[in-house]
């Protein structure tokens, strides 16, 4: 059985050690942000000038300035901070920042990601993510393992550009949680009842 | 300290753009930005425009008021995802894109504001953005990138004195203080507009030494792009 959005969440967080800094990618990551516990102390940084997100706001303390990197609300904790980009962009690129999780299109097992563009087709922009892939001190990607076609978004080698190149510490899929090592994968924890055929990533496991 | 800053309104303080210009505009999606200003450029006869914007607008607000009337040529921002009308023209080619790494982009426009021509950074080694640059190898290899200037900046804050010392609220500072540095002719809107002294001098986000214009702005909207309240179940 694959887990659940949340579940995937859950394994992410249990990779962070307290008192960490953590950035969070727009899309699924997110949904790390609300399920932090408060006891690990974590502060969240969100590159459009803000650490110390703390989950989301209630009716009365709503406010139109006061976002994440994914253009929606956000509350904040005590001890949070604003900041302009290019101290935002510092805290990441001076390797301040312990983890950075983002969405991912295809994962290959070098290390590199693409998650930017398909050429001819889609262009969302790379945002923060090229900076945050090569200045957080370990990369999370966080993604489904198969695409709308049912092909494994982890590959020999990406067939979309990259968004950086050797950059990958971690996948963790509705499938399980992989690690690019020595050209291949290694699998360090399968999602109940998956199996290495469900994977379809035959020859690219350790 | 004499007013000589201080403008009646967008149209006043955007008097001289013209057509070919380049102009920065400040703002995480819809999250700052001015306004006022872009209501006036949709107004202002202009056409050719270079835009530096981390978005160029979103969800047909903002800058996409004069993305669709076809008064941009040029624009370099870092992300175009939910900016449908700006991916469209992207991939027609009826709009000259360069995208830019956000971190890359906000140093390279700190970068121009403080006298650096260019630096070396790791972002986008390996990729597109590497093509054609100049690599060298540190500690990993890194691409030369260079600063990025503009005619105008146009920004928003929450406060300014008379000086145009200038205060931003919560996330809304993100890339404008560094574009007002970056730009020849720095035009600031602001929700409040206060004496000298009224801003705490710890508390100036940006000293107004860098602002040329400022007015107080009207109507403004805030618009939230996507509203999140905390599961109360």
């Amino acid at each position: 059985m694959s887990w659940t959005k949340e579940e995937m969440a859950d394994e992410v967080i249990a990779m962070f050690h307290n008192d960490c800094s953590v950035n969070l990618g727009i899309g699924i990551p997110t949904l790390i942000a609300e399920r932090i516990p408060q006891k690990k102390n974590i502060m969240i940084h969100s590159e459009n000038g803000v650490l110390g997100v703390s989950g989301r706001p209630n009716k009365s303390s709503v406010s139109p300035t006061l976002i994440n990197a994914g253009k929606e609300t956000i509350a904040i904790a005590k001890g949070a901070s604003f900041f302009d980009s290019s101290l935002s962009f510092g805290m990441i690129r001076g390797g301040h920042i312990d983890f950075c999780v983002l969405g991912g299109m295809q994962v290959d097992c070098e290390g590199n990601l693409a998650n930017w563009m398909i050429p001819g087709a889609k262009v969302t922009g790379m945002g923060g993510a090229m900076d945050l892939v090569h200045g957080s001190k370990e990369v999370i990607i966080m993604m489904t393992h198969l695409t709308k076609k049912n092909t494994p978004k982890l590959l020999k080698l990406c067939s979309l550009p990259f968004t950086g190149k050797s950059v990958v510490h971690k996948v963790v899929t509705d499938m399980g949680v992989f690690k690019p090592h020595n050209g291949k994968f290694t699998i360090i924890k399968l999602a109940p009842n998956i199996d290495k055929v469900i994977l379809q990533m035959n020859d690219l496991l350790n | 300290m004499g007013n000589s800053k201080i403008y009646s309104n967008a149209k006043s303080a955007l008097f001289d753009i013209k057509s070919g210009q380049s102009i920065m505009s400040g703002g995480f999606g819809l999250c700052g930005i001015a306004e006022n200003c872009i209501d006036a450029l949709t107004k202002i006869d202009v056409k050719d425009l270079t835009i530096i914007s981390n978005n160029i607008g979103n969800s047909g607000r903002g800058l996409v008021k004069i993305l669709i009337q076809d008064k941009i040529k040029k624009a370099y921002c870092s992300y175009v995802g939910g900016n449908p009308d700006l991916e469209k023209r992207m991939l027609d080619q009826s709009i000259e894109v360069e995208l830019i790494p956000q971190g890359t982009f906000s140093e390279r426009i700190r970068a121009a504001g403080l006298g650096i021509r260019a630096f070396y950074t790791p972002t986008g080694y390996g990729t597109l953005i590497a093509e054609g640059k100049d690599v060298k190898e540190f500690d990993k290899p890194c691409i030369l990138e260079e600063a990025l200037h503009a005619d105008f900046a146009i920004i928003k804050a929450q406060k300014a004195d008379l000086y145009g010392n200038l205060w931003f609220k919560e996330t809304a500072r993100n890339f404008s203080p560094l574009m007002a540095m970056a730009a020849q002719t720095t035009i600031v809107e602001v929700e409040e507009l206060v004496d000298l002294g009224d801003i705490s001098p710890e508390d100036i986000h940006l000293p107004g030494l860098f602002v040329q214009r400022v007015f107080v702005g009207s109507n403004y909207k805030n618009d939230i792009e996507f509203l999140k309240l905390e599961d109360k179940s």
